[in-house]
């Protein structure tokens, strides 16, 4: 049986058939929407590699059926940047090296935003620490990633400071 | 991943119906159930998505104190409630001891109930499991098995449950309130879970159709906020499963214990509520020879089902530990690493 769903990803609007109800997020975005920043990593919920937000939310988007999220609204790492200019946590990445061979580094980027938004972590290294461990990284870039996150957060912090001022 | 038909009813009452039918199982967020499909552990014939139906994902204080919980809010939507934080510390700090903050927040409250054990032999399909294929035998049992149960356990199974979250709600007397073919019914916590005696593969007091709809937690389990922790020992400092926790919570008059309530994790395969243990702190000025004394209650029973004798020393200094820290009071911010006897901020007191 099909089964029709329409998500927004990355603001647009989308409409889909499934004529497979096993299909997860993570499949539909990479296989039917060519959105291949989001990784396939150990497709288990493990390693955090398939982080996407779904209605502001991190999840792991592998352990998502897509026919149980119609009418969510999706954020991917293709839909962070504008247009040329990064988003600001992409920008702390490549400041700080927050990365090595970069697999993780898409996942990484979407949880440290959706951590942002969380607000629970704050400029506290260990909290960030905590915060961000459903998130691996096999290269080891660990210190890289937390100074990212931490930068960026305190950018984020003087942005609304400079808006409330 | 088997080929399953998707259900996704409108009302509660037609999603009992439709996972009453044998080989139907319900899906909420599928954190743990879309893990066993594609391992092929679960092979469920149809899933039925509770998912879109309405009224089940408040959080609301009733009129005589309790708080009910519906089975759709999320493990983070509830962890990160102020007012929740500051009645039920303990459960807040099992929340966010609990798995990634990715899963915490897809998970909700009647999945977490209901998640499986993490016993690898249940995992690995090629292996013998009574819960997984009743009858089959136990591969644990002879296997890897310095993380499984030291209390409660049978032949037929040592496997343990993994959840955070019900060590300290089956210590503050949480309630469950169920809707099933003949309507709607509650059971303590305390009483969904089952020993595995020689039918591991009945888990719970549920019968097919069962839909878990709300937990509650009564009036009473606000009297322990102010001294209420949960401590909990893993392989690693973040995003593991529990080898022993403890929630301990104190209500403390005039220097003494008026009530006390303890639950260990990671020990049985159920969340194990300690009452010879809460009973001998009723009304004792609370002493770390008062919390080794009902340690030693807590772990009366235990035995090793294998190479997890280490288990029982450690859950009893695991118990002082957590009743020591509840003593203390509850800390005024939640410490960055939750639950973790390594937290920097934890005010651990060494027993």
């Amino acid at each position: 049986m099909n089964h029709s769903i329409s998500l927004t990803v990355n603001g647009a609007r989308r409409d889909f058939v499934l004529d497979d109800p096993r299909v997860t997020l993570l499949d539909l975005l990479r296989e039917r929407l060519h959105l291949t920043g989001t990784k396939k990593g150990c497709d288990r919920g493990q390693c955090g590699a398939c982080t996407i937000l779904v209605d502001g939310k991190r999840i792991n988007s592998c352990l998502a059926l897509a026919i149980s999220h119609d009418g969510a609204d999706i954020l991917t790492i293709e839909g962070v940047a504008r247009g040329d200019q990064l988003h600001p946590v992409q920008a702390a990445f490549i400041a700080h090296d927050g990365f090595q061979c970069g697999f993780c580094t898409p996942g990484q980027i979407m949880s440290a935003i959706g951590m942002m938004r969380e607000g629970q972590a704050g400029n506290d290294p260990e909290r960030v620490r905590e915060c961000m461990s459903g998130n691996l990284c096999r290269c080891g870039a660990y210190a890289g990633i937390v100074d990212a996150v931490l930068e960026a957060q305190a950018g984020m912090d003087e942005t609304n400071q400079r808006r409330s001022a | 991943m088997k080929q399953f038909d998707y259900v996704r009813p409108g009302t509660i009452a037609e999603a009992v119906a439709a996972a009453a039918r044998p080989g139907a199982v319900y899906l909420a967020a599928g954190t743990n159930l879309l893990d066993l499909m594609k391992g092929g552990v679960s092979r469920p014939d149809r899933l039925v998505d509770v998912t879109h139906l309405d009224g089940l994902d408040g959080i609301e204080t009733l009129a005589d104190g309790s708080l009910r919980i519906g089975a759709l809010v999320g493990n983070a939507d509830l962890a990160h409630d102020a007012e929740f934080a500051r009645s039920y510390p303990a459960v807040t700090e099992a929340l966010l001891s609990g798995a990634s903050a990715q899963l915490r927040n897809a998970a909700t409250v009647g999945g977490n109930l209901l998640q499986r054990t993490r016993c690898a032999y249940f995992y690995d399909t090629a292996s013998r499991c009574n819960k997984r294929e009743a009858g089959s035998g136990c591969d644990a049992r002879d296997g890897e098995n310095r993380s499984h149960a030291v209390l409660g356990w049978s032949e037929s199974c040592i496997a343990t449950h993994p959840s955070d979250f019900c060590v300290p709600l089956v210590a503050l007397d949480a309630v469950v309130e169920i809707e099933g073919r003949s309507g709607r019914r509650e059971i303590a916590l305390d009483e969904l879970h089952r020993l595995p005696g020689d039918a591991p593969e009945r888990e719970s007091a549920l019968e097919p159709g069962d839909l878990i709809v709300a937990v509650r937690l009564p009036p009473a389990a606000r009297g322990f906020a102010a001294h209420a922790r949960y401590l909990k020992v893993r392989e690693r400092t973040s995003y593991a499963f529990a080898v022993v926790s403890a929630a301990a919570a104190l209500r403390i008059e005039n220097g003494r214990i008026a009530e006390a309530r303890l639950a260990l994790g990671g020990v049985a395969a159920k969340p194990w509520r300690a009452r010879a243990a809460e009973d001998v702190l009723r009304n004792v000025v609370p002493t770390a020879d008062a919390f080794q004394e009902a340690a030693w209650r807590a772990l009366e029973g235990a035995k090793p089902s294998g190479d997890n004798a280490f288990k029982i020393e450690l859950a009893r200094r695991i118990v002082v530990r957590a009743l020591l820290l509840a003593a203390a009071g509850t800390p005024a911010r939640m410490p960055a690493l939750p639950a973790s006897p390594f937290a920097s901020t934890s005010g651990a007191i060494h027993a």
